[in-house]
C-alpha cells in the first residue's frame, strides 16, 4: 500500500547551503493494511525524517514513495489535500502539537473545516463522539479544555482521534509515547494495536527496542540513515544477525537480567569514525531467512 | 512571550505534572483577568499610558476648547500665559494653546499611521521571510537589511524636500516606509523559531496552506508581541515626524509641535525668554514618546511573566 | 558517608496555593549504597534530589531535617548549604547536558566552575585528565564548544565535572532519559564505576526508567505524589513488589520478549492527584484495585518485611 523504494534525503547546511549532510540513505521498505512496522533507530538514525518525508512534511532528494502505486512527491494542492485524508501523523511532544492559545479540540475543527464540511452538525457531533471513544476518551473530558489543562496521554489521543476523522490507511506516530508517564504509555500503545486490528497500516517510529517488540509485526533497524536489518519482528529480535542489532538488544536494560559483562564498552565513545565495531557496512541487504534481511559489512564478510 | 520559549513550556517532566495537575478552572477568563490584574499593578504601564491618555484627551478635546485656531494672526504678540491665553502668545501673534492641541492632533494621527504602514510592511516582510525560508527568506533578508542600512533621516531629509511634502499622509507614509526594518527582523525571528513546532505540522497535515497557517496560528501567538512592535513604531514615527517637522520638511499648512518648535527658533524665542512658545510641544514630544517607551517596558512585563517584579 | 532524612517536606509557591511536591519524607542511605528513586512525573523524586542540595529558589522548605555523616545540612538555608554544595552534596541536574554554555570551550566552564570554589583549576587538571580517560573521552574535549560534542560525551562531561571533588553524596536527576539506549548503558555503568572508585561514596539516583534501576541500584525507593510508597532492595522491588502501584507499574512496562498479540499489557487508569490539595489518606486510592475503606486512613511508611518498606494497609496481600 505503501511504499519506499530506494528514499535518500541529503540536507544542505552552512551559508548558502554548501555542506550536505545525508540523513536517509536508499531506504527500502513498505506497510501493508493492518500491519504495524516499527522503524528503530537512535538518534540521527533518520527515522524522523522518514516518518516527515511519507508524510510530505520533508521534500524526497532521491528515490520514491508511492502510496497505491501513486507517486507521493508529485502531489500538490487538491492531490495533496486527498493525500492527507488517507495518510495522518501523530509527533512525539503533545504539548508542542497544540497551539497554545487555542482550545485543544481547535485540532478537530481544522479537520472539519478541511475536510468534512458536508456533514451536518448532528452529524458532525455523531463523527466526533465516535472518533473520541474509539480512543477511550469521554468527549465531555477533552471538549472545551485549553491543552495546559490536559494530560499528555489525553492529548495524544485527541491527536490520533484527528487523525482518525479521516477514513485514513497510514498513520505515522513518530515517538509518540516516549514523553508519557509509564502507566499511560502501554494503553496508548493498546490502542495502537486495536487499530491496527481494525486494518490501519501504522509505521510506529521509536527507539526503545521493546516498546517495538511489543507491537510491531515487522521491524526495520537505523542507523545514521541505512537500513541494517529488517524483517519480521520475531525473526529481528529472536534471531539478530547484524553486530548494530545485536549491540542494541544487549543494551537494553531488562527487569529480570543484569546487563552481560562485556569486554569491550558498547555505545559512543568518541567522534564517531568509519572503522567502527558497529558501522553499518557498505554491502547490500542480504536475505538471512524467509522475511528476515541483513545488510553484510563490507569486504565480503557475510552480515551472519 | 514565553510560549516561544521552548524551555519554559513545561518541557520538565516536574513542572508540567504541577501545572496540569493545578489548572482545572476555565483559563480564558482567568488569563484575561490575570493579564489585566498585573496590568494595572505594573507602575510603568500605568504611568506611560496615563501620559499618553492625557495628551491623547488633550488632542482630541483641546480644539474644541478654544476658538482660535494656529495660524490665525491678530493676537496680541508675544504674551506670556495669562488667562486669557493659556499658554501666551506667539511672537508674530498667533495662539500658542491653539497651535499646541492641534499640533497634538497631527503628532498623534502621523504616528499612527507611519506606524500602521511601518507594521504592515514589518509583517509581511517578517511572515513570508520567517514562514517561507529559503531563497525568498534570503532575499528579503537583503532587502530588510539595504532599508535598514540606509541613513533614515538624511534619505528623508532629501526626499522630503524634493517631493515638498503638503499633507499629514504623505509624510505618514514616508515615515513608515523607512523605518519597517527592524520591525520586520524581529517578526522573522520569532516566525521562524514558531514555525518549526509541532502545532504548525499538525496544521499543515489538516490541509492548512501558507498563508492561512501564518495568519491563524502563527499571528496570534504572536499577538502581544505584535501590539509592543506597533507602540515602539508608533513612537518612533512621533519622533522623526517631529524631527522633519522641525527641519521644516514636513507639510506647512498643518500644524504640528515640529513646526512650533520650528516658528519658536526662527523667531528667536530663545533669546526673547518665550519659553511658552517651545516648552510646551518640547514637553509634548518628549512625554508622549517617553511614555510610549515606558508603556512599552511594562507592557512586555505584564506579557511576559518572567520578567515580573512579584 | 550515611543520609538520614527525616521527615522531608517541600513546598512550591504557586498562584493557587502551594503545591505539596514533597510531603514528609523519610529514610535512610548507607555509605557506598546506590539508591534508585523510581516514580512518575510529578511525583517529587526532582524535588528530594534538589531540596537535598537546595538550588531551586522555588522550593520553600517546610519541615524535616537532613543529617549527612551526622551533621545536619542546611536544607532551609540556600546561603550556608553553598560550603556543602559540590564538595559534600553534588548534583548532576536534569537536562545538564543541555545546559552547557555554548559559548565557553569545555575546559574553561570548568576552570571558572573551580574557581568560584576556590578550588585551582591548573593543580586539579592531571586528576581532571585521568577522570576524563576513564570515561573514555580524549583530553582534547577540553579544547571543543558543547556543540562539538554528542550527547553521550556531554553528560559524560557533565558526570566528570560534578564529582571532580569526591562529593560524598551524589544526586543524578534523569540523566540517562534524553540518552540513546547505548549511550545509556554506558552511562549507567559509569555511575556504578564512580562509586567502586570510591569517587563518589554514595548516590540518589533519580529516573521514571525502573529497569535501569535494577541493572545499577542497590536499593530503589519509589515515590508517588509527593510520598514515599515502597523501599527495599533492587532485585526485591522489582521482583516482589509490594505495593500495589510498584505492582501495576511493573506490570505495564513491555520488556523485549512480551508481544501484544498474546499478551495484552494493562495500565494504571486515572491521574496522579492534585498536589495543591491532595486528598486525605492513602494518595493511590482513587486508582488503586485493592482500596479498601480503612484507605481512607493515611498508611504509613512501614517495615512489612525485613528490609522492606511500603506505604499500605494491604502491602503484601
Amino acid at each position: 500500500m505503501l511504499k519506499l523504494d530506494d528514499v535518500t534525503k541529503v540536507f544542505k547546511t552552512g551559508t548558502f547551503g554548501g555542506q550536505e549532510i545525508t540523513a536517509v540513505s536508499g531506504v527500502t521498505f513498505g506497510i501493508e493494511p493492518g500491519e504495524v512496522v516499527s522503524l528503530i533507530g537512535e538518534s540521527g538514525s533518520g527515522k524522523t525524517t522518514v516518518g516527515r518525508m511519507i508524510l510530505r512534511l520533508t521534500r524526497v532528494t532521491q528515490g520514491k514513495i508511492t502510496f497505491d502505486g501513486q507517486d507521493v512527491a508529485g502531489l500538490g494542492g487538491r492531490a495533496l489535500h486527498g493525500y492527507y485524508s488517507r495518510v495522518q501523523g501523530v509527533f512525539q511532544d503533545p504539548f508542542s502539537s497544540y497551539n497554545p492559545v487555542f482550545k485543544a479540540d481547535r485540532v478537530l475543527e481544522m479537520v472539519r473545516s478541511n475536510y468534512l464540511r458536508g456533514l451536518s452538525r448532528a452529524e458532525w457531533k455523531t463523527k466526533l463522539q465516535t472518533s473520541l471513544e474509539t480512543v477511550g476518551l469521554e468527549p465531555a473530558d477533552v471538549l472545551g479544555k485549553y491543552p495546559h489543562q490536559l494530560s499528555g496521554g489525553q492529548l495524544q489521543r485527541v491527536l490520533i482521534s484527528r487523525a482518525l476523522l479521516l477514513d485514513i490507511k497510514i498513520l505515522v506516530a513518530d515517538e509518540i509515547i516516549s514523553m508519557l508517564d509509564a502507566s499511560t504509555r502501554i494503553d496508548v500503545l493498546n490502542l495502537l494495536g486495536d487499530l491496527k486490528e481494525r486494518g490501519l497500516g501504522i509505521l510506529f517510529v521509536t527507539h526503545d527496542l521493546s516498546l517495538g517488540n511489543y507491537i510491531s509485526d515487522r521491524t526495520v533497524i537505523l542507523r545514521r540513515g541505512l537500513i541494517v536489518e529488517m524483517g519480521r519482528t520475531e525473526k529481528v529480535f529472536g534471531n539478530p544477525v547484524h553486530p548494530y542489532t545485536k549491540m542494541l538488544l544487549a543494551s537494553v536494560p531488562q527487569m529480570h537480567t543484569k546487563w552481560a559483562a562485556e569486554a569491550e564498552p558498547a555505545g559512543d565513545l568518541g567522534h564517531e569514525d568509519a572503522a567502527d565495531v558497529s558501522s553499518a557496512g557498505d554491502g547490500a541487504l542480504v536475505e538471512v531467512e524467509r522475511d528476515h534481511f541483513a545488510r553484510s559489512q563490507h569486504n565480503g564478510n557475510e552480515g551472519e | 512571550m514565553d510560549t516561544v520559549d521552548q524551555h519554559t513550556d513545561s518541557v520538565s517532566t516536574g513542572t508540567a505534572a504541577v501545572s496540569v495537575t493545578v489548572a482545572e478552572e476555565a483559563p480564558p477568563r482567568r488569563s484575561r483577568n490575570e493579564t489585566l490584574y498585573f496590568a494595572f499593578r505594573n507602575r510603568k504601564l500605568v504611568i506611560g499610558l496615563s501620559v499618553v491618555t492625557f495628551f491623547l484627551m488633550l488632542a482630541i478635546v483641546g480644539p474644541w476648547l478654544t476658538d482660535a485656531t494656529p495660524f490665525e494672526f491678530g493676537y496680541p504678540t508675544g504674551e506670556p500665559p495669562s488667562r486669557e491665553y493659556w499658554l501666551g502668545t506667539t511672537a508674530p501673534g498667533q495662539d500658542v494653546f491653539a497651535q499646541f492641541v492641534y499640533g497634538l492632533r497631527s503628532s498623534f494621527v502621523v504616528g499612527a499611521l507611519a506606524g500602521c504602514v511601518a507594521a504592515a510592511i514589518g509583517m509581511t516582510v517578517g511572515f513570508v521571510g520567517g514562514y517561507r525560508g529559503g531563497a525568498v527568506d534570503e532575499i528579503l533578508s537583503v532587502l530588510t537589511n539595504v532599508v535598514l542600512v540606509i541613513p533614515t533621516l538624511a534619505v528623508l531629509i532629501i526626499v522630503a524636500a524634493y517631493l515638498s511634502v503638503q499633507s499629514l499622509l504623505a509624510e505618514a507614509v514616508l515615515i513608515g516606509v523607512t523605518s519597517w526594518p527592524w520591525a520586520a527582523r524581529a517578526i522573522r525571528a520569532q516566525t521562524f523559531s514558531l514555525a518549526s513546532r509541532d502545532f504548525i505540522s499538525v496544521a499543515r497535515l489538516s490541509g492548512q496552506t501558507g498563508w492561512k497557517i501564518v495568519a491563524k496560528e502563527i499571528a496570534p501567538n504572536m499577538s502581544s508581541y505584535l501590539f509592543l512592535v506597533f507602540i515602539l513604531l508608533f513612537g518612533g514615527s512621533v519622533l522623526i515626524a517631529a524631527t522633519l517637522d522641525f527641519l521644516g520638511l514636513g507639510p506647512s499648512q498643518v500644524m504640528s509641535l515640529g513646526l512650533m518648535l520650528n516658528n519658536a527658533v526662527s523667531g528667536s524665542a530663545l533669546q526673547l525668554g518665550m519659553w511658552w512658545w517651545f516648552i510646551p510641544p518640547g514637553v509634548g514630544i518628549t512625554a508622549i514618546v517617553g511614555g510610549l517607551y515606558v508603556m512599552n517596558v511594562g507592557l512586555d512585563e505584564v506579557f511576559n511573566p518572567k520578567l515580573r517584579e512579584t | 558517608m550515611s543520609l538520614a532524612v527525616d521527615n522531608l517536606r517541600v513546598y512550591y509557591r504557586t498562584l493557587h496555593g502551594d503545591c505539596r511536591a514533597l510531603d514528609g519524607v523519610t529514610f535512610t542511605i548507607a555509605d557506598g549504597e546506590i539508591m534508585g528513586l523510581a516514580g512518575e512525573s510529578g511525583c517529587g523524586k526532582s524535588t528530594l534530589g534538589k531540596s537535598l542540595i537546595r538550588l531551586d529558589a522555588r522550593m520553600r522548605h517546610v519541615e524535616g531535617t537532613a543529617q549527612l555523616d551526622g551533621t545536619t545540612l542546611p536544607i532551609d538555608d540556600t546561603k550556608a548549604m553553598n560550603a556543602f554544595r559540590y564538595r559534600e552534596v553534588s548534583i548532576i541536574p536534569q537536562y545538564a547536558m543541555s545546559a552547557l554554555n555554548p559559548i565557553r570551550k569545555i575546559g574553561r566552564m570548568i576552570s571558572e566552575l573551580l574557581g568560584s570554589r576556590g578550588v585551582s583549576y591548573e593543580d586539579t587538571l592531571p586528576e581532571l585528565h585521568r577522570r576524563l580517560g576513564l570515561v573514555g573521552l580524549d583530553e582534547s574535549v577540553l579544547d571543543l564548544y558543547p556543540i562539538e560534542l554528542s550527547g553521550g560525551m556531554k553528560q559524560r562531561v557533565v558526570m566528570v565535572l560534578s564529582t571532580l571533588l569526591d562529593p560524598s553524596l551524589l544526586i543524578a536527576d534523569e540523566i540517562t532519559s534524553a540518552l540513546d539506549v547505548s549511550t545509556q548503558k554506558a552511562v549507567a555503568e559509569m555511575l556504578v564505576e564512580f562509586r567502586d572508585r570510591q569517587f563518589v561514596k554514595s548516590m540518589i539516583v533519580i529516573t521514571h526508567d525502573l529497569s535501569i534501576l535494577y541493572q545499577i541500584a542497590d536499593t530503589i525507593l519509589v515515590m508517588y505524589a509527593g510520598k514515599l510508597v515502597e523501599k527495599g532492595s533492587a532485585a526485591d522491588v522489582t521482583e516482589d513488589p509490594k505495593h500495589p502501584y510498584t505492582r501495576l507499574l511493573i506490570a505495564s512496562l513491555p520488556e523485549v520478549g512480551v508481544r501484544f498479540d498474546e499478551q495484552r499489557l494493562k495500565g494504571i487508569a486515572g491521574r496522579p492527584p492534585s498536589l495543591i490539595d491532595p486528598p486525605t489518606g492513602c494518595r493511590f486510592r482513587d486508582r488503586c484495585p485493592l482500596a479498601i475503606e480503612k484507605c481512607a486512613e493515611e498508611p504509613p511508611f512501614v517495615e512489612v518485611a525485613p528490609g522492606r518498606f511500603a506505604a499500605c494497609w494491604r502491602a503484601g496481600d
